[in-house]
């Protein structure tokens, strides 16, 4: 498999002290208490993120407006990862550069 | 199939940034619960709905058209419907429910009303002023529309001299108290939901109630704001026998709701499965979000009962 990787996504994503994909220790309890099922697995998509995977964020679009943002994972998250601001954050990047809006 | 979700997202968006509101709603229906309760306007605290029980109704014949349209050939001119909706505000022709169904949501905040009364809250209303908190644009991540939107919202609280907002609703309970915050510089109004003014003030039931409820924490009162025994005192207090579902508390689970625009399939059925917890603990179950509220009923029919929690407490403290 080939990759296009833009290696400053995680840095362009950051834009507060919130955004902590790095934090995710892929250990998985995320997904595995999920209320949406193994479809949305955070730890996934923080990967793409940290690999500067792009075109793979973009695919997961679905997966990443599944997301209930209620919290569940976050809340036994053993390391402290901010998974419902992470992936908000990556809403508004799929807004901005796949959907076009964003426009205030 | 789904509507085509950045097109969506975008018909939501342009009504929030063109209109004030994710889905706009008549001044008169809007404001219609404040009709004969004799609320002054403004003033240093006051009752903030921020239109989200009014909004349900129309939301869910909105959400029944999307499900109804995603599986037809109309679900190709979702763009098209977008350019049209920046001129014509198209997405209130879809849905139009009765006043039958509009009042049982507006009940809410008439039964609030009473219960800060009783509670001897001096508060007022906001009327036209009211405006939506902008919680869906900010889950979608319309960021800069909803800073916007913050903007005139807390340009509004200024202007009328507001200095404490109480709210109802979980989700603009988190948006003003918990986000405006972090997006206005120097935003500086108090925001306490209305069951942790009535939880500090000790009230005594004029009505003892019986009965088992299965309780429905909301998952953004409960993990984004912390507010999980409020709602267990006031109904303990008034006699209710809470039966905690499966997931309660800091462990709940959601209702489904924030998917509903974008893919109410997804959220009918973790409904469905969250009926099913509460189900095995009560024939009864209370809630205190209307996303829940309505998901929820839905996704039960007939097998179990529903009331929002204002409702038990007007019953037991305000009746």
């Amino acid at each position: 498999m080939t990759a296009l990787v833009n290696p400053g996504l995680a840095t362009e994503l950051a834009r507060s002290d919130e955004f902590n994909a790095d934090a995710c220790m892929n250990c998985g309890v995320c997904s595995a208490i999920c209320p949406m099922g193994v479809d949305v697995q955070p730890r996934k998509l923080f990967r793409y993120v940290l690999l500067g995977m792009e075109e793979q964020v973009r695919a997961e679009t679905e997966n990443v407006f599944s997301c209930l943002l209620c919290k569940m994972c976050e809340e036994n998250c053993p390391s402290g990862v901010h998974i419902a601001e992470n992936l908000r954050t990556l809403r508004h990047h799929i807004v901005r550069t796949t959907f076009g809006l964003g426009e205030g | 199939m789904p509507l085509p979700t950045g097109d969506v997202i975008g018909i939501l968006g342009d009504n929030l940034r063109l209109r004030k509101s994710v889905l706009p709603l008549p001044t008169k229906v809007a404001t219609k619960w404040t009709e004969g309760l004799g609320l002054p306007r403004g003033g240093k605290t006051v009752l903030y709905t921020g239109m989200m029980y009014q909004l349900i109704p129309y939301i869910e014949g909105l959400v029944k058209a999307e499900m109804k349209f995603g599986d037809s050939w109309l679900a190709r001119y979702t763009g098209l419907g977008r350019r049209v909706n920046r001129i014509v505000n198209i997405s209130a022709f879809m849905a139009r429910p009765s006043a039958k169904e509009r009042a049982v949501y507006d009940q809410v905040p008439i039964n609030v009303v009473h219960l800060l009364r009783k509670a001897g809250v001096e508060f007022g209303a906001l009327y036209e002023d009211d405006l939506y908190s902008g919680a869906l644009a900010y889950d979608l991540g319309l960021d800069e529309v909803v800073v916007e939107h913050a903007k005139r919202v807390y340009a509004v609280l200024k202007k009328r001299g507001v200095k404490t907002v109480i709210t109802i609703d979980p989700h603009t309970t988190a948006m003003l108290r918990s986000v405006y915050p972090k997006v206005l510089d120097g935003y500086d109004i108090e925001v306490r939901s209305y069951l942790e003014v009535l939880g500090e003030k000790e009230m005594t039931p004029s009505s003892v109630l019986s009965g088992a409820v299965a309780l429905h924490d909301s998952c953004v009162f409960a993990r984004y704001e912390g507010i999980v025994d409020e709602p267990r005192e006031l109904l303990a207090a008034a006699g209710v026998t809470i039966r905690d579902p499966e997931n309660s508390g800091r462990q709940t689970w959601c209702c489904g709701g924030p998917v509903e625009s974008l893919y109410p399939a997804k959220a009918a059925a973790n409904a469905e499965r969250r009926v099913a917890q509460l189900r095995a603990a009560a024939p009864d179950a209370v809630t205190m979000c209307p996303m829940c509220f309505v998901n929820l009923s839905n996704a039960a029919g007939d097998t179990m009962r529903f009331k929002d929690i204002s409702q038990y407490l007007r019953e037991a403290y305000a009746s």
